[in-house]
């Protein structure tokens, strides 16, 4: 099964994630956003970080989720490629996610991503997807 | 994308009008800058849509508008302005962005295109390594512990005192590079840790440096009074904004507003919009840290100022006075600001969003800098990087019509996947530079992503301000270089 696809926005860059399980989807969705940053092939799993966030409902946790992994990016400079979510429920997850020090000698940054924002944002549980719109 | 169907009346060539009619909840009609050409590239996709979900906000006054450059973006269309009452209305943080006082501005010199010519390969190597660009990058600027309060309260003063730029710079920018009204304790630890390591960085995306040239001048008076003397003069463009900080404080606050919205009953069509009234507790900590975040954004743009004045010395070795290179202006084109603004006869103060576009006050504003008082303040519109910029006023109708407003820029057109599809980093560069446009660019698909048909012409998108009323065309620039991040 497919972990995410784009969706063509005319400014900005919007993604759908699938997964077996809502947090798979989560998971699919963080993965998606780090890959429009970066080429994530080259990208080693050395580091890590733990998430722990709780929330009003299933669009408030999605959207702190993805924002905190960006400020986690922008504060310790790692490009996240594998995400544990390790509890998941309503509306609270935890998470180890794994990645690198961004090396400017061999990773290859793609875009940056400002946010990710609420605009048309999704979450289904029934079919485990979830969309999301970030800025660019 | 889904082309929109909405109803749009004809108000004249340059206006038209989405009827209060359309949807229950509108609390006034939606008013669109465009041409005949603009309006059906408008129509294309779901922007037009958001401007009718901004006429939903509690307090709106006038029309939810949309400059000619408008595109959908998340929220608030991106080319939308919007002002509520203070007293009954509401700010968003999503009428304003993620990139608070994401602006422009542009620096004279008294340098012709055949002085720079010979050195634009050391001059482009310079400002490419000077002003530090690109994802993730890391500022020059070590701030002290604490020290960032100081960037944020103080902008481009802060920058100044500390060396970066000269005194005059803060008379030709905006607010003067320094809101007042901030508080740093209302911007979160983590938006100060974003910035801190920033300050003094491009970013990426469509931020840029430019070393352009004025290719027309329309009107030759007002352009003498900005230092605009003739054509083949160098000019250079700064855009970028408040970085990490920025986003962070966004973020931060639209959470704090989706909350608050149960607490004070409003509802709406979409999320991003999420406000609180001006007078809230809410509001009014938004509005503290987000003029917290504009000044981090001009002492941004003040930093880099002085980083290509440096760049022009070492490497054309034109220096100070020999160089110029003064701040002819500077206008941040993603802000919220209380105004004073005529309604109905009666002076009000009104909370202006502008998310993609540009204040443009006319002649005798007490806000704009005393050396353009007879002409109005400057209004800077960077095209796309292959194509032109241009130098506006802003107009008396602009002050009646738009709460003194006009556009920003040229305007997407197309998604930057259909932009990769058309082009690779590599032909984009190989064009400009066939064109005379040197490009340093950090990342390629970045490039193809910003390639000049993927971008409204901004030649038909200023055309239609400048018809309309609500800014006055006063020269045009090229560009011969570009610093992408």
């Amino acid at each position: 099964m497919k972990k995410f696809e784009l969706i063509e926005h005319t400014a900005d860059i919007g993604l759908n994630a699938y997964g077996g399980t809502l947090a798979e989807a989560f998971a699919n969705a963080a993965y998606g956003m780090f890959s429009v940053i970066a080429d994530l092939d080259a990208v080693r799993e050395v580091e890590s970080r733990q998430v722990e966030i709780s929330e009003d409902d299933a669009e408030a946790l999605l959207f702190e989720w993805l924002n905190n992994l960006l400020y986690l990016f922008d504060v310790d400079r790692i490009i996240f490629k594998r995400f544990d979510i390790t509890e998941f429920g309503e509306w609270k997850l935890k998470a180890t996610c794994y990645g690198e020090k961004y090396d400017p000698s061999r990773h290859q940054i793609k875009l940056g991503v400002k946010a990710a924002t609420y605009h048309m944002m999704k979450v289904d549980s029934e079919k485990n997807e979830v969309r999301v719109i970030l800025d660019v | 994308m889904t082309r929109w169907n909405g109803p749009i009346e004809k108000v004249d060539d340059y206006r038209w009008m989405i009827p209060k009619s359309y949807k229950s909840g509108m609390r006034v009609p939606g008013l669109i800058y465009a041409d005949k050409d603009l309006l059906e590239d408008i129509r294309e996709e779901q922007g037009l849509e958001q401007v009718v979900n901004v006429s939903f906000l509690p307090g709106i006054v006038g029309y939810s508008m949309a400059m000619p450059d408008i595109h959908w973006g998340y929220g608030f269309a991106i080319g939308g302005v919007a002002a509520m009452r203070v007293s009954d209305g509401v700010v968003s943080p999503g009428g304003v962005g993620f990139d608070i006082n994401c602006g422009v501005r542009i620096l004279r010199t008294n340098l012709k295109e055949e002085d720079v010519k010979p050195k634009k390969k050391e001059l482009m190597d310079a400002l490419y390594r000077n002003v530090p660009s690109g994802v993730g990058s890391e500022g020059k600027i070590k701030l002290r512990a604490g020290e960032i309060d100081k960037v944020l309260a103080q902008g481009s003063r802060w920058a100044v005192e500390k060396g970066f730029g000269r005194p005059e710079d803060l008379e030709t920018t905006e607010e003067k590079g320094e809101m007042s009204g901030t508080d740093p304790s209302k911007v979160s630890s983590r938006a100060k840790e974003r910035g801190t390591p920033q300050l003094g960085t491009l970013g990426s995306g469509n931020h840029f440096l430019e070393v352009a040239v004025v290719d027309e001048i329309h009107e030759p008076e007002i352009a003498r009074v900005m230092g605009i003397d003739g054509l083949g003069q160098v000019m250079l463009l700064i855009h970028c904004g408040s970085r990490g900080l920025g986003h962070q404080v966004a973020d931060d606050y639209i959470k704090v507003m989706v909350r608050a919205m149960q607490e004070y009953g409003i509802e709406l069509p979409d999320r991003q919009l999420a406000c609180s009234p001006v007078k809230s507790p809410q509001g009014q900590a938004y509005l503290a840290a987000m003029r917290c975040a504009a000044n981090y954004a001009w002492a941004n743009r003040q930093c880099i100022t002085h980083w290509v004045r440096e760049s022009f010395c070492t490497a054309v070795g034109k220096c100070e006075e020999e160089a110029g290179l003064e701040l002819i202006y500077d206008v941040a084109h993603n802000i919220a600001k209380l105004e004073e603004h005529e309604v109905e006869g009666e002076k009000r103060t009104l909370c202006v969003h502008r998310k993609g576009a540009t204040r443009a006050f006319p002649a005798g504003q007490r806000d704009v800098p005393q050396k353009y008082a007879k002409i109005g303040q400057p209004v800077l519109i960077p095209g796309d990087m292959g194509r032109f910029s241009y130098i506006l006023v802003g107009t008396e109708r602009a002050m009646k019509e738009t709460w003194g407003s006009t556009c920003h820029g040229a305007g997407r057109l197309k998604s930057r996947a259909a932009a990769k599809k058309m082009v690779s980093g590599r032909d984009v560069l190989n064009a400009l530079e066939a064109r005379g446009i040197m490009v340093r660019a950090g990342s390629m698909s970045g490039l193809a992503e910003e390639v000049s048909e993927a971008y409204k012409d901004v030649t038909s998108v200023v055309r239609v301000a400048h018809n309309a009323g609500i800014s006055k065309i006063v020269a045009r620039t090229r560009p011969i270089g570009v610093v992408k991040g």
